[in-house]
Parts: structure tokens; C-alpha cells; sequence
């Protein structure tokens, strides 16, 4: 296994603004893809009511969140990380498997690409 | 060409009302961007309209004067903030195996920080170019080299454009000769995957061989 050049495993914003994700979450990214997971926890109101209940239906990536609440990007990362730290949201990686872009991936991309021809 | 999303696609985002969010197929799908970027008015919104399978979305990203992205900008009262425009596509592929998101973003040199940020795990850039302004180009292929993305060049050709070889859009932009250059009508959905399709296998030819195990 190879390692693609330059990939960061951890997000800028949240290296540099010290928001670090709970143990056992993950970073969040704009690719995060973000699914309600249990109740909303009692006194959380707003904005983090407003995320949890897009995403209950079924699951949307950070950045779409975002593009739906009208939110920054950077505010939902804050409330997405409230939610899942109290276990309301369900957070997974851009690629599943937190493998890192490879030709195997590369290829099938490219062959579903061709595929819309 | 069939411009509808394919109907394997449509099942699986089903038929919400206008507005209603377009949820994730529920296939667990791999998520790949790739960002899509040029000058101002080159057709960076109609390429990533034309190909999404979804009402394209929208956000504005702050950057401090200096340059740094902010959190939030009401926490630093009195700090000028430039706002700088996202617009984002999707494209279900491979019958929910992959998901790829488009991300429209403009190419000026003064939002490097926000766009390193933002193209953080791309797997490459489509440069959008004018002929009728080649040099425009540049800062887009500066951030994109600085942010070590492979990328290709894609000729937005509008109705007014005089005739000009590739060769010569080649030359004037000084590409590598690996570097692919494509022609194409952003608001057309043939040439637009043709440009994802040349970008990807760029991608893929630049991606190291894999060790036998
Ligand atoms: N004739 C023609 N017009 C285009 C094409 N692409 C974009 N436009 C128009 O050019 C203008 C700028 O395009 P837009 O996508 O907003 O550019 P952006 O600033 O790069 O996002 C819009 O009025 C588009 O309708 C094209 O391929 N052919
Ligand atoms: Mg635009």
C-alpha cells in the first residue's frame, strides 16, 4: 500500500482552531458524511436541532449540511462535533475504509466516469 | 448522451420535492472530489450545474485580511473578511459505489490558504481557461501546483472566441506535456465528462503502482 503525496490525515481547521473530535470520532471534513444516530439529547436547541433533524432521514455530507442550514462550514463542524460527541450523529470518512486514494479506486472512478458516456 | 441522471441514479437519490435535501444513496458510497477552478466568469458554475445530479449548493467561505480562514467571523469583530463563493455538485457513479463531489471554486492567487483548505483530499483540479484571456489562467495553476494536485486544462470555448489550435493554448500556458488539455462547452454534458474522464486518468497515471503484497 502507497501513500498518495501530500494527503493530510487531519483537517487544517481542526489542527490549527484546536477542536479536536472526541475519542472514537472522527475528524471532520467537508466530505464527513453526517447521519442522526439516536435522540437528540435534551437542552440542545437551534442550530444543533436544525443539523440533526436534516440529516435523520438519511445522511448528507458536512458540506452539504452546511449548504442547507446556511451555515458556515466551520459552524457546522462545531455543532456536528457536539452532536456526535454525544452520540446523536453518526460521522463517517469520505472513503469507508480511511484507505487512501489508490489506483484500485482510481480505476473504478474512471470506469464509472466512462460509463455516464 | 442522455442528460438525465441514469435511472439506477434516480432510485437510489429518489424524488424529493424541490428544495428537499438529496440524501446519500444508502450504499455506504466512496467519496472522491474533485475541484473545478479558474478566473471569475470562465464557467466554473455552469461546468459543475451541468454535471451534478443535484440542485448545485452554495456557501460562502471567510478569510481574514491575512489570509488565514476563520472560524467565524462574528468572533473577530473589526477584521476585514474576504468571502469567497463555493458552488458544489454531486454525481453518483458506479451504481452507488462512488460518489464524486464538484467543487467550484474561483482562482485568485489571494485565497491560497482557503484553498488549500478546501481542496484538502481532492484527487486533482480541472483549470477552466478563456482563450480570449489565457493569462487569467495562471494564478489558478499556481494554487493548484502550490496544493500539489494534478490537474487539466479544459478550453471553455464561447460563442465569440476566435479559432485557436490547441497547440498554441499549450504553449501559451507553458504545460507540461503530460499535463492533458480538453476542449469543451461548459453548458454541454458530453464534453464535461469527457474533460472528469481525461482528468481521472491523470490522476491515475500520476498515482504510484502498487507493491505486490
Ligand atoms: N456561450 C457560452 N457561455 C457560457 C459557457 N460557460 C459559461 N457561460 C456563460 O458565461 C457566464 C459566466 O459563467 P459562470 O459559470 O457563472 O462562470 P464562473 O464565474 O466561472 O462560475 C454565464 O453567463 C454563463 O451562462 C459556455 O461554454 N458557452
Ligand atoms: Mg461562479
Amino acid at each position: 500500500m502507497t501513500t498518495p503525496p501530500r494527503r493530510r490525515l487531519v483537517p487544517a481547521y481542526l489542527a490549527t482552531h484546536g477542536r479536536t473530535a472526541a475519542a472514537g470520532t472522527r475528524p471532520l471534513d467537508r466530505l464527513s458524511v453526517l447521519h442522526a444516530a439516536a435522540d437528540l439529547p435534551a437542552g440542545l436547541g437551534g442550530e444543533h436541532r436544525q443539523l440533526w433533524e436534516l440529516v435523520r432521514p438519511g445522511a448528507l455530507t458536512l458540506a452539504e449540511a452546511a449548504a442547507h442550514l446556511r451555515l458556515p462550514v466551520s459552524a457546522t463542524v462545531f455543532i456536528a462535533a457536539d452532536l456526535a460527541e454525544r452520540g446523536a450523529l453518526s460521522v463517517r470518512a469520505p472513503i469507508p475504509s480511511a484507505q487512501p486514494v489508490n489506483r484500485d479506486l482510481a480505476e473504478r472512478l474512471l470506469s464509472g466516469l466512462r460509463a455516464l458516456k | 448522451m442522455d442528460f438525465a441522471p441514469s435511472s439506477s441514479n434516480a432510485a437510489l437519490l429518489g424524488d424529493g420535492p424541490a428544495g428537499a435535501p438529496a440524501y446519500l444513496p444508502p450504499t455506504d458510497p466512496i467519496l472522491m472530489k474533485l475541484m473545478v477552478t479558474g478566473p471569475f466568469g470562465v464557467g466554473k458554475t455552469t461546468f459543475v450545474r451541468t454535471l451534478s445530479e443535484i440542485p448545485t449548493l452554495h456557501t460562502e467561505e471567510t478569510m481574514t485580511a491575512a489570509g488565514a480562514p476563520v472560524d467565524d467571523v462574528s468572533r473577530t469583530p473589526g477584521k476585514t473578511a474576504t468571502t469567497v463563493a463555493v458552488d458544489f455538485g454531486r454525481l453518483t457513479l458506479a451504481d452507488g459505489d462512488f460518489v464524486l463531489y464538484l467543487f467550484g471554486t474561483p482562482g485568485q492567487r489571494r485565497f491560497l490558504p482557503l484553498w488549500e483548505d478546501l481542496a484538502r483530499g481532492a484527487l486533482g483540479a480541472l483549470v477552466l481557461v478563456d482563450t480570449r484571456r489565457l493569462a487569467d489562467a495562471f494564478d489558478a495553476m499556481d494554487l493548484i501546483e502550490e496544493a500539489g494536485l494534478p490537474y487539466t486544462v479544459a478550453v471553455n470555448r464561447f460563442p465569440d472566441t476566435p479559432p485557436i489550435a490547441l497547440d498554441a493554448v499549450r504553449a501559451a500556458l507553458d504545460l507540461d506535456p503530460a499535463t492533458p488539455l480538453v476542449e469543451l462547452d461548459a453548458r454541454v454534458r458530453e464534453g464535461c465528462v469527457d474533460a472528469l474522464i481525461a482528468l481521472t486518468q491523470h490522476v491515475l497515471d500520476r498515482l504510484p503502482q502498487e507493491s505486490a503484497p
